[in-house]
């Protein structure tokens, strides 16, 4: 049994807050110079240079790449082996939330009621906490802030196990061909199928952290999320959507089990900036 | 090929005839900031018959929520949201003198159709260049609705602050004309 204090948590998470918003990652990074270099419009080369230089120019400012530094989405890894101490686990990861929004001169963008009252909770909190037992006796932390343009564009469906890969297939083309110029292209497509309604939902979002240059590890599956990336790349919708043929950097696809009557599949559509940053805490 | 073309506000009709789609515009001069809960006022007054914040005559709203400034600096982060949220009260703006918006994404039939008809445009700024915009501003002031926090009406002065001619006044959409280009 290891024992971590939970005031451990604070700067940990503050920090993954601001480096995450600061800091493109480099298979982001190598993705947008892969398909540059392949692009015909000239204004979306134009526009995927912008990107580069912008992806800089935060490094160096100290400011965030997009004004839109999201929600707070934060995935933990808790180790069994794991004694957490010293106050609420919860309320630790919030503080450091609020710390990193507030230190980092990031946009606050949670509003308390979601309908009727929409008032800004003014430091970025609740954070959105996803929390997952794991086997040893280390605490790993991953920050992903999403923003509110391409959430906007994401989608569960309940499909019938007769639609099969190729209703699969089709419903995450035309997902990504209706959102258009919305929810900034060249976006990364998360795929979630199987599990249940909710469940699909948070394996579309888990699947955005599995790096861009990395291959799914299941040949058949790496088939479809290549098909479907060519398919969307063919739309025409490009860069911002105004024409070209970078629309999607990645698709990358979770699966799970699932009742013999459902398939259920969802879409979380990321952004280019496609912020996470993960530590761990031993 | 694509021209790359200067404009300072305030702007008028017969400066934005020659623009087309596609087309790098580097916008200089003073444009305010509104997104969704500040046009919701902005609508409320101009039902009202009320003046509104600034003189909508020829002038530039942005959609943008920019991050917070650090010290000594005018603006924090700065990029376009997506424009469609604002689509049911673009037209009354533009009958009341609008002539351009900068934002992300394409826009409704009945924004296009408000634009041909007040020969106003719609230009594409680059959403996740919100840093290199940023430096394009160089004075920003908080005009109206402070209450709003990110989302309060700015008066910005802008030099250079690159965007793309998206809507022109002759109804041409990109979203369209670019996306059938490189359609496969």
């Amino acid at each position: 049994m290891k024992e971590i204090n939970i005031s451990q948590l604070i700067p940990v998470v503050r920090k993954l807050c601001i480096d995450a918003n600061y800091y493109a990652s480099p298979d982001v990074v190598e993705k947008i110079k892969f398909f540059m270099e392949k692009e015909e419009s000239p204004t979306a080369r134009d526009i995927l240079a912008l990107m580069l230089e912008n992806h800089k120019m935060a490094a160096e400012e100290q400011m965030p790449m997009c004004q839109d530094t999201g929600v707070a989405v934060v995935f933990v890894e808790l180790g069994q082996d794991v004694h957490l101490v010293g106050g609420d686990f919860y309320a630790a990861i919030n503080e450091g939330v609020r710390q990193g929004y507030q230190d980092g001169y990031l946009r606050k963008s949670m509003v308390d009621d979601p309908v009727i009252e929409r008032k800004n909770t003014k430091d970025n909190t609740p954070a959105l906490i996803y929390t997952e037992i794991v086997p040893g006796d280390s605490l790993k932390i991953t920050v992903a802030p999403k923003g509110g343009g391409a959430e906007n564009m994401s989608e569960v469906k309940m499909m019938k196990a007769a639609d099969g890969i190729e209703g699969v297939k089709d419903f995450v083309v035309d997902r990504i061909k209706r959102s258009g110029g919305n929810p900034c292209p060249p976006v990364v497509v998360g795929v979630g199928i199987g599990g249940s309604f909710e469940q699909s939902a948070l394996l579309a979002k888990k699947a955005l952290l599995r790096p861009l240059t990395e291959k799914h590890p299941d040949p058949k599956w790496a088939a479809v999320e290549d098909e479907i990336l060519e398919r969307i790349n063919k739309l025409g919708i490009g860069p911002q959507g105004l024409g070209g043929r970078t629309t999607a950097l990645a698709v990358q696809i979770l699966t799970k089990p699932c009742h013999i009557a459902s398939m259920p599949v969802a879409v979380n559509v990321n952004c280019h900036a496609h912020r996470h940053e993960s530590a761990v805490i031993e | 090929m694509a021209n790359e073309i200067k404009l300072q506000t305030p702007l008028t009709s017969e400066m934005l005839e020659k623009l087309q789609v596609g087309d790098k515009v580097l916008l200089s001069g003073t444009i305010y900031t509104a997104r969704d809960a500040a046009h919701k006022r902005l609508i409320e007054l101009l039902k009202a018959g009320k003046e509104l914040p600034f003189n909508p005559a020829g002038a530039v709203i942005y959609y943008v929520g920019p991050a917070p400034a650090r010290p000594g600096k005018p603006i924090g982060s700065a990029g376009p949201t997506t424009s469609y949220r604002m689509d049911p009260y673009a037209p009354a703006l533009m009958d009341a003198g609008l002539k351009a918006m900068v934002g992300k994404g394409p826009r409704g039939q009945s924004v296009v159709d408000s634009m041909v008809k007040n020969k106003a445009v719609y230009f594409a700024a680059v959403g996740g260049a919100a840093v290199v915009i940023a430096q394009a501003v160089k004075e920003a002031k908080i005009i109206a609705y402070e209450d709003l926090g990110a989302e309060a009406i700015r008066e910005l002065k802008v030099v250079d602050f690159p965007v793309f001619v998206a809507n022109d006044i002759k109804g041409n959409d990109i979203f369209k004309i670019g996306v059938e280009k490189y359609r496969r």
